[in-house]
């Protein structure tokens, strides 16, 4: 694995346990997550419509869209249930120093 | 209650016949399934109509609930391009424009609304749009270009999200609302101040307290006219001026009918083999202890999936708080609770800062809410509003404390 595809996204001091961070690289949006001091990273648009995850409610390891209620598994992106047809898309994610990086494909 | 339908036949083919048709087969109901409806795409959701779609920013095929492979798939008869003209209750079957009749073991309406249209002198001018289904949409993304005049009657959701849209677009936007403040059918003055502001700010000339009593073509042009006499140019009007619902078929068969079909909170109506759900009903809200019509994405989805359930056989009511919402330029407005009344409002920040919420209180208690590019308190708020307990006003206020934390103490 190419050690390019690791990019920094946040300070790991952006983020406590129980947030969600909202961060833009280039076209893509990332939500990520502080799961009792363990960091995760999904896609931040919601797949079911124009909405931001990090907007919406974290409830324990399930994110919940602020827009529509669709809720996802923020470990595997899994979509539970209406109005979620298609799982969400997650990243590998370390922590590097201070820095929070986010492994691209 | 209806376990043993060997036929459920789903008369409307918008969103709630959409979820319906589905949540029937998750549920597990193995019988035949027929969706009828009167448009050529599968089922849809409306919210984009307005707002992405409009804007050109997502095909049509996104706004659909599913891809059209998925009815074939999953053994559902999707009929689409075609209406239903009469239901036969004595006979359990309903006749269709081209003839056929197709009976059914239980039958579920999910007919949906309507624009409702002006009625005025020169309503009837081809350049006089409503904005209602995919259609609507795209003929009115045409006119959205640079320097187009468009005069939006009516600053609802619909004429405000279409307004913001236009201006996106470089149109010039008036709109014109009979009302003091946009969106009183919603909310509170104080935020219909807030989003009038906000429309200002982006060049909209809104005015509010204006009749319109006439639209005239002149030299190729609209000319609106208002009660107190004053006119406004346009190219095109977009009348956004509410919804009514598609009763006309259930009224003729002789079900219950007040501005809706009649509904209790399983969907049932007065027929115990016919349902109804989404925009057409006048349904009971547990919750609210009284019958409402709501043209919303919530009850279009949570309202069909819990009637589909109910058909199924299952036997939990549908009981949610009314729940809205709007994206206008950079705002995301969310609307929690349908109160006839309240006493007091609490606002959590205010209309200049970035983000805020404001719970309409009525005897202590919240019975509404409302945020503004806040929507991760919309789900503690919700919860605050369906429990009705009261709660400190105070505290409310203070942004610093969570609401979630609130919301667990009430």
């Amino acid at each position: 694995m190419a050690d390019e595809n690791w990019v920094t996204v946040a300070k790991r001091s952006a983020i406590n346990p129980g947030d969600v961070l909202g961060v833009t690289l280039g076209e893509r949006e990332i939500a990520l997550y502080d799961l009792d001091g363990a960091i995760y990273a999904t896609d931040n648009l919601c797949t079911h419509a124009f909405a931001l995850l990090s907007q919406g409610w974290l409830d324990g390891e399930i994110i919940e869209c602020p827009l529509h209620g669709g809720r996802f598994e923020v470990k595997t992106g899994k979509g539970l249930g209406p109005p979620i047809n298609d799982d969400l898309k997650t990243y590998p994610v370390r922590v590097v120093g201070e820095d929070i990086q986010v492994k691209l494909d | 209650m209806n376990v043993a339908a060997r036929h459920i036949l789903i008369v409307g083919a918008g969103h709630a016949g959409g979820v319906a048709a589905a949540t029937l087969r998750q549920t597990g109901f193995t019988g035949a399934i027929t969706l009828i409806g009167g448009e050529a795409h599968p089922p849809y959701e409306r919210p984009p109509l307005s707002k992405e779609l409009l804007a050109g920013a997502i095909p049509v095929e996104k706004t659909y609930l599913r891809p059209l492979a998925f009815y074939t798939e999953n053994g559902i008869a999707f009929r689409p391009g075609e209406t239903a003209v009469a239901i036969d209750r004595a006979a359990q079957r309903v006749e269709l424009a081209n003839g056929d009749t197709v009976p059914y073991d239980a039958l579920l309406l999910t007919l949906g609304a309507r624009a409702r249209r002006l009625a005025l002198p020169g309503a009837d001018h081809p350049r006089v749009l409503y904005l209602r289904d995919i259609v609507d949409s795209l003929a009115l993304r045409e006119h959205l270009n640079t320097g187009a005049r468009i005069a939006v009657i009516g600053a609802g959701f619909i004429g405000l999200e279409a307004a913001a849209v236009a201006r996106k677009h470089g149109a010039a936007v008036t709109v014109l609302e009979v009302q003091r403040e946009p969106l009183q059918r919603v909310c509170a003055p104080e935020i219909g101040r807030f989003m009038a502001t906000l429309h200002r700010r982006n060049g909209v000339n809104l005015r509010t307290g204006v009749a319109v009593v006439a639209i005239e073509e002149k030299g190729g042009a609209l000319e609106i006219r208002t009660a107190d006499g004053e006119t406004v140019a346009a190219d095109i009007v977009l009348a956004g001026i509410g919804a009514q619902p598609n009763v006309e078929l259930a009224h003729a068969a002789g079900l219950a009918v007040e501005d809706g079909i009649v509904t209790d909170e399983f969907g049932r109506t007065s027929d115990p083999n016919v349902f109804a759900a989404g925009d057409v009903t006048r349904h009971f809200n547990p919750l609210l202890g009284r019958k409402l019509r709501l043209e919303a994405w919530q009850n279009a989805q949570n309202q069909a999936m819990a009637v589909a359930k109910v058909m199924a056989g299952g036997d939990r009511p549908h009981a949610e708080v009314p729940w809205f919402w709007t994206d206008q330029y950079d705002v995301n407005l969310q609307i929690a609770g349908a109160p006839k009344r309240w006493d007091d409002l609490v606002w959590r920040g205010g209309p200049d800062d970035k983000a805020f919420t404001v719970f309409a209180m009525q005897d202590g208690k919240p019975v509404a809410a409302t945020t503004m590019n806040n929507g991760r308190e919309m789900r503690p708020a919700r919860e605050m509003i369906a429990r009705g307990r009261a709660v400190d006003p105070a505290r409310l206020a203070d942004a610093k404390v969570k609401l979630q934390d609130l919301a667990r103490e009430t």
